[in-house]
């Protein structure tokens, strides 16, 4: 059987480590919310739409409050006064606010029992519907049978939500169990979400509702045909993340990217904002039992995938703890982890092993998400196949979660038809000429896979120390992460954070830190 | 029979010189049996090829079909009459360009790196600038002759600019990886347009590099080079040292 030599205490220390990192930003948790969370909050409350010049009404709502220095108080308080003052929907309310008949602030103060009634129904309601969702899902996999492992995901960019349909569905067929929609160039730095289909996108579409409304409608109707349920991806990251995050649970999103540090880290933005802008998506993931992946890859493809190894572990055990702190059961933790190695380099294959066992012994019951080599992918499309076919022997063999499927024109163009029914016949043939092979192979315990990847947890392990001696903040502000330097203040977004007023209100994360059972 | 090597006419090279054997992969929306495939054969006719062999031809499901070929092709080209714009300046390495500076030069160049507009892609900045660099390549950082500056992803060509003149840019490197529907060439020509709005073009060296750019694409861009795939930061180094040493001859 293919098993690390690892002493558990290790790995007990490390996440200690990595525990202490992760609470020590409880009090922005406690005391700070996010224009984001807000604008959340609006979609939680069943109002949707956007104006002309194609303006979303959540943003619309949220900066007349702003405007008007009202947000403290929380969205929903504003919102459902108006409701019982008017006897309107909330929806209604949205309506009048954007076409400027109503301003929040001057509604008189209903009573405030009145109040937390209307939001508690509004909460109810609206997590019935997500909590429906999650139960077609599950019971999709009940009468269809589980998602196998690893997953085959593949992605779709064509940037017309039409033609994506197409080819999602020809990649299900094919044998594709998870169908990622990439969104259009630079949606991470847009401070709102985008409305409609999109059917003229840069490199992908955005996340739109609409368009994970057609693309799951899609992926519905095949997975019927196929009596295999297929999943759908998209990313919650950037200065969205809580509105994606809410999107995708209105719609069944099955998967969604929602990485803890990824957009401070490699899109600039506000280290705060992301952190309570994660907090809360990461909830609303929870609940929606929607499987959240991490983008540890990062760090492989900007620096070398050797030297840096061990800044996935350590991202990868920051990650699970606030998830943790967010209610994501481990069996929702897709953390993510890549295979970057120098192809030139002699026993390359032997360093990919050892670190992607490492991660499996880590986190055994996460559902791994295991990137396909990138950088190294030339343009030479027959070399790039052979890599990916190891890359494919080293994801079955180690059990991966999520195999995704590495595409021969990396480096050249972004996936044709034919290039993925390629990957997915790689894959195919991979993994099941190999299926039972990890059960046939010892280690030698003191060769060098075992002690590559003690190696790695140890200088993980030294790492995450250091930044819990010097808190997260100061070890982003010094460039501890990725060589980048990240200061608390710095940033995109961080006129978006705010801190909550005393009588402050989000009836929605209230009940989730209920039903998910946080402190 | 064996045909004599000649400069002027030249075919592709399957086992025998000129016999002209391509490889062709290829989809069509045409359903996968007999039909699909005399489709696909007849495509390839069209493309003026012979002796067509639909070797493989897969199911792609959704009415699409996956032909691959082994065709011949008669055309020939004369070597003797191609052109080719390529960047010039021979490549040092990291101490023969670092000394290069020293003795041409006599001070550090400044360079500024980053992916501009939407491009979020930082891989082939990161491997020209990064100390780290690419394949053992020493990135432009570890240079002791450089000042490099990586100012990473999703910069404006605005904040590009404002930087190259308050750091008093020597270079400027533009990566460019995303190119679907031409956005690079919209990137590339903005920040080229702005350069010259500001009087800056002719102040600063301009260089793109990315896996679909050339340098005969990037002067005809209004670039003074462009690099492909297969670039290592010590190839940008040489063109960067040895085009600055050489205008202040000039000059």
């Amino acid at each position: 059987m293919l098993k690390l030599a690892i002493d558990p205490k290790k790995i007990e220390k490390a996440r200690n480590y990595a525990h202490s990192i992760a609470s020590s930003g409880k009090w922005l948790f406690d005391r700070y919310s996010s224009v984001a969370i807000e604008r959340t909050v609006v979609r939680l409350m069943g109002i949707d739409g956007a104006n002309e010049e194609g303006e979303p009404y959540p943003n619309m709502i949220v900066d007349h409050l702003k405007q008007r220095n009202a947000l403290e108080r929380g969205v929903a308080y504003w919102i459902a006064n108006a409701m019982i003052a008017y006897g309107i929907t909330s929806q209604e309310v949205a309506d009048k606010v954007v076409d400027g008949s109503l301003t929040l602030t001057e509604v008189k103060a209903q009573e405030p029992d009145t109040v937390l009634l209307v939001l508690a129904d509004l909460t109810s309601k609206m997590l019935r519907h997500i909590k429906s969702q999650r139960s077609y899902r599950e019971e999709a996999f009940k009468r269809f049978g589980p998602r196998r492992k690893p997953a085959i995901y593949v992605i779709v960019a064509t940037g017309n939500i039409y033609e994506d349909v197409v080819q999602a569905k020809a990649a299900a067929r094919e044998g594709a169990d998870i169908i990622a929609v990439i969104r259009s160039t630079a949606q991470s730095l847009l401070d709102y979400v985008p409305y409609g289909a999109t059917t003229e996108g840069f490199g992908g579409t955005f996340a739109t509702q609409e368009n994970f409304r057609i693309m799951r409608k899609a992926l519905d109707e095949v997975s019927e045909d196929l009596g295999r349920y297929i999943s759908l991806t998209n990313y919650a990251s950037g200065l969205c993340m809580p509105e994606i995050a809410v999107m995708g649970a209105i719609e069944r999103l099955d998967v969604m990217l929602n990485d803890a540090m990824y957009g401070i880290l490699f899109r600039d933005i506000n280290p705060k904002r992301t952190l309570l802008d994660q907090y809360f998506s990461r909830m609303i993931n929870a609940y929606a039992g929607i499987e959240i992946q991490t983008g540890e890859d990062n760090y492989l493809t900007t620096s070398d995938a050797i030297e840096k190894a061990y800044t996935v572990t350590a991202s990868q055990l920051i990650n699970e703890q606030f998830a943790l702190m967010s209610g994501i059961k481990p069996e929702k933790m897709g953390l993510g982890h890549a295979f970057e190695i120098n192809p030139d380099i002699e026993n390359c294959f032997l360093y990919e092993l050892a670190h992607a066992m490492l991660t499996k012994t880590i986190f055994p019951e996460a559902p791994v998400k295991y990137m396909p080599p990138t950088k190294f992918a030339s343009g030479n499309i027959f070399k790039t196949y052979l890599m990916n076919g190891m890359f494919n022997f080293i994801g079955q063999l180690t059990g991966q979660g999520v195999q995704l499927l590495g595409m021969l024109t990396e480096a050249v163009h972004t996936p044709h038809l034919v290039d993925r029914s390629l990957a997915i016949e790689n894959a195919n043939y991979v993994f099941g000429s190999i299926h039972d092979l990890a059960n046939e192979i010892n280690l030698d315990e003191n060769g060098f896979i075992n002690q590559r990847a003690n190696h790695v947890l140890d200088e993980a392990t030294s790492f995450l120390e250091k930044v819990a001696d010097m808190g997260l903040f100061e070890a982003m502000a010094h460039g501890e992460f990725a060589d980048i330097k990240r200061t608390e203040n710095g940033g995109k977004g961080l006129d978006g954070v705010f801190l909550k007023s005393p009588d402050y209100v989000n009836p929605f994360m209230d009940r989730l830190r209920q039903e998910l059972n946080l402190s | 029979m064996s045909v004599k090597f000649d400069a002027s006419n030249i075919g592709p090279y399957g086992d025998t010189l000129n016999d002209g054997r391509i490889q062709v992969s290829f989809a069509m929306p045409v359903p996968c049996d007999e039909r699909g495939k005399e489709a696909a054969k007849q495509l390839l006719k069209q493309m003026g090829l012979d002796e067509i062999e639909i070797c493989g031809m897969r199911n792609l499901t959704e009415g699409f079909t996956h032909f691959i070929a082994y065709v011949t092709t008669h055309a020939t080209i004369d070597l003797n009459k191609i052109e080719v714009k390529v960047v010039e300046t021979p490549s040092m390495d990291m101490d023969e360009i670092d000394d290069y500076i020293t003795q041409n030069i006599g001070r550090p160049l400044v360079v500024i790196g980053a992916c501009i507009e939407s491009d979020a892609h930082t891989v082939g900045i990161d491997a020209i600038m990064n100390m780290k660099g690419y394949n053992h390549h020493f990135g432009l950082e570890r240079y002791r002759n450089f000042r490099a500056i990586n100012m990473g992803a999703q910069v404006s060509c605005e904040d590009l600019l404002k930087k190259a003149r308050e750091e008093n840019a020597d270079a400027i490197l533009v990566s460019q990886v995303v190119t679907q529907k031409n956005i690079h060439i919209q990137n590339l020509t903005k920040l080229i347009e702005l350069a010259e709005a500001e009087g800056l073009r002719d102040k600063i060296l301009f260089i793109c590099g990315g896996p679909r750019l050339s340098h005969e694409l990037a002067i005809e861009l209004g670039y003074d080079a462009g690099f492909g795939t297969g670039t290592y930061a010590n190839d940008v180094g040489s063109f960067v040292a040895v085009t600055i040493a050489e205008r202040k001859v000039g000059k």
